[in-house]
């Protein structure tokens, strides 16, 4: 019994001081990013630096994320949304302008992104660029003895069983869209309609839908050719050194992963305390290490060591191929809709 | 058997028989709070979203849903695929459940033990686990390459998924009927055999119409979580076999909460039948619980 009642005393100290803490300082930020976005060292460094807890979630997509910032079940200080999901969000009235006099450290931030930003975010007034690149192909050198330098190959017959495709819908239509030299923003219904036939053509050839689990599959042989993020191409080659990535010719799709602040956000200025931080040059560097999506922070660009990632085409392509892609425009609701069901119509008949 | 008879020690409360049942009454309140909480509201919440447009008038639309072209041919597909791995399984469960009854007592909690042993582990990853093994560069392909075999490729095909199914469903096919196997009274059977039954006419009388409430509780245990099974599509089917629980998953997480509970509501539907059906057979009143 009286070791019980220790217990319990000393339970109870232990909960009284740690409330005392959290009680004196008081400040939070609720972040709500994608899964393994970010450097977990970060968040402790800001953390110690600044004295705000950061409460951190995660979301596997942008359609996961967003029924739950509309819903308003939880009032999230930053959200990392995608370009097009940052235009739907600023549309319907979810984010609110940022104060960028608290946030320094956006001068870091590379024009030539804040530029691309501008089409999804104009005058770049909601949101401040993470993590961005492209849509391509990962192909297996031991598997594949022809170049790759087009969509045409993930069509191939030839390449039956041995293709992962992307399992999301505006990433596939873009595919498609991009290869028969449509606009992949394009609301013309002929137009969709020949991406959906192409891909329906292509559904027998396919091993598999995947997102996440092409890096894997990739990494352990197990197919030929996979669509793939371009942030994962440096660790996928870095693991087997068999892959190599490629943005095809036809162009693909650039994308911009940048903070926001929703507008039911009640700690605004520690969100801006934390999206500063995010731009710090040696933090962006630390996240652009252990995450290997490139950064459009110049600053810690200049501060890559190795220079064979500094010049990584992977990383940082060339402006020549930049100019064959296009960003996602959030194309409204009727329109989404009707790309959800071609991509049914597409795998399920 | 030999029955202990003890005096029954009578607590205060029992003598008071009415204090009593009230005591028992007052011990269901916890469970009835959680019906309602989990299972009632959400139920009505469903059939309110499943009935209802975004602006909230009623509508059939969204019940309508299930006569679109791709979602009948997911439907039909998760009807198929689970009426097999439900028939696969009691073919397994059976006779498995039969020898364990007649095996003794110690190894019989050996291997009942072994059937549910791999549901401490969880659901998910024994999922995810089936996909390393069935893979082309899985476990299975690389012995059978090892020997100079051909290589099995069946991931990412509906038997991959049905061999999830049953994997992962069996033991709730074994136990049930196991549990109504052994409660059959071995002087019933002894008596059918006196009587001058032979075994296949012991079985057929005597066995098999008494260990039915384990059978339909087998079959609904299975069926049940086939029929709406998403995860097991999505994992071993390569997102290229569309079920119905696939598509109801999609509606949801691309938040069309109304679309989802439409077709939620018909699926349920269809569990309703079916277990309609199932309790006609069932006269002893679910018999077989699963434990």
């Amino acid at each position: 019994m009286k070791k019980l009642f220790a217990l319990s005393t000393l339970l109870m100290l232990t909960i009284a001081v740690l409330s005392a803490c959290s009680n004196k300082e008081g400040e939070k930020v609720f972040v709500y990013n994608w899964g393994e976005y970010i450097d977990e060292d970060v968040i402790a460094l800001f953390e110690e630096e600044t004295g705000i807890q950061v409460i951190y979630e995660e979301f596997e997509q942008n359609e996961d994320m967003y029924p739950k910032i509309e819903s308003g079940a939880v009032n999230y200080d930053v959200v990392c949304p995608s370009d097009y999901m940052v235009q739907k969000m600023i549309e319907n009235d979810l984010v609110q302008e940022i104060n960028f006099d608290n946030i320094p450290n956006f001068k870091y931030i590379d024009s030539t992104y804040l530029e691309s930003a501008s089409e999804f975010d104009p005058g770049n007034k909601y949101s401040v660029p993470y993590t961005w690149g492209t849509v391509g192909i990962l192909y297996n050198k031991t598997k594949v003895d022809e170049p790759v330098d087009s969509w045409d190959i993930i069509f191939d017959e030839k390449y039956q069983g041995e293709i992962l495709m992307i399992d999301s819908v505006r990433d596939a239509f873009a595919i498609a869209l991009k290869y028969l030299g449509y606009d992949l923003n394009t609301t013309n219904e002929a137009e969709l309609e020949e991406a959906k036939a192409l891909l329906k053509k292509q559904y027998p050839l396919v091993q598999a839908y995947v997102v996440d689990q092409v890096r894997d599959k990739m990494i352990g042989d197990e197919a030929a050719l996979g669509v793939i993020y371009s942030g994962e191409a440096i660790y996928t080659s870095r693991e087997n050194p068999n892959l190599e990535y490629v943005v095809p010719k036809e162009g693909s799709n650039v994308w911009i992963d940048a903070w926001v602040i929703p507008k039911n956000s009640k700690n605004k200025e520690n969100a801006e305390a934390f999206i500063n931080f995010m731009c710090d040059p040696e933090i962006a560097l630390k996240n652009f290490e252990y995450i290997t999506y490139s950064t459009p922070n110049f600053g810690a660009w200049e501060l890559i060591e190795d220079e064979e990632v500094k010049n990584s085409p992977v990383a940082f392509p060339s402006q020549e191929v930049l100019d064959r892609c296009t960003a996602y425009r959030y194309l409204g609701e009727e329109m989404e809709s009707n790309y959800i069901q071609k991509w049914n119509e597409v795998k399920g008949e | 058997m030999k029955m202990l008879k003890k005096p029954i020690n009578r607590t205060p409360s029992q003598k008071h028989g009415a204090l009593g049942i009230g005591g028992i009454k007052w011990l269901s309140f916890p469970y009835i709070i959680w019906m309602i909480g989990f299972i009632i509201i959400p139920l009505l919440v469903i059939i309110y979203y499943g009935l209802t447009t975004k602006d909230s008038h009623l509508t059939l639309e969204n019940i309508a849903l299930t006569f679109n072209q791709i979602n009948l041919k997911a439907l039909r597909l998760a009807l198929e695929l689970s009426l097999i791995s439900t028939a696969i399984c009691l073919i397994l469960a059976y006779p498995l459940a039969m020898i364990l009854r007649k095996s003794k007592m110690k190894s019989n909690s050996f291997i009942v033990m072994i059937i549910i042993l791999p549901m401490w582990m969880n659901f998910l990853l024994r999922t995810i686990a089936w996909q390393n093994i069935l893979e082309r560069t899985g476990i299975i392909n690389t012995i059978l390459r090892f020997l100079n075999l051909p290589t099995l490729n069946i991931i990412n095909t509906p038997a991959a998924i049905v061999l999830g199914m049953v994997y992962n469903f069996l033991p709730f096919m074994v136990l049930p009927i196991y549990n109504v196997l052994i409660k059959i009274d071995k002087d019933v059977v002894a008596a059918a055999r006196d009587l001058g039954a032979n075994s296949v006419q012991t079985f057929m009388k005597i066995i098999l119409p008494l260990s039915l409430p384990g059978v339909i509780s087998g079959i609904t245990m299975v069926f049940v979580p086939s029929l709406t099974t998403f995860v097991i599509s999505s994992i071993l089917g390569g997102s290229k076999i569309v079920l119905i629980g696939n598509v109801i998953e999609q509606q949801f997480r691309i938040g069309n909460w109304h679309g989802g509970s439409g077709l939620s509501l018909v699926l349920m539907l269809f569990i309703l039948i079916s277990m309609a059906i199932l309790s006609k057979y069932d006269k002893e009143g679910g018999g077989g619980g699963l434990w």
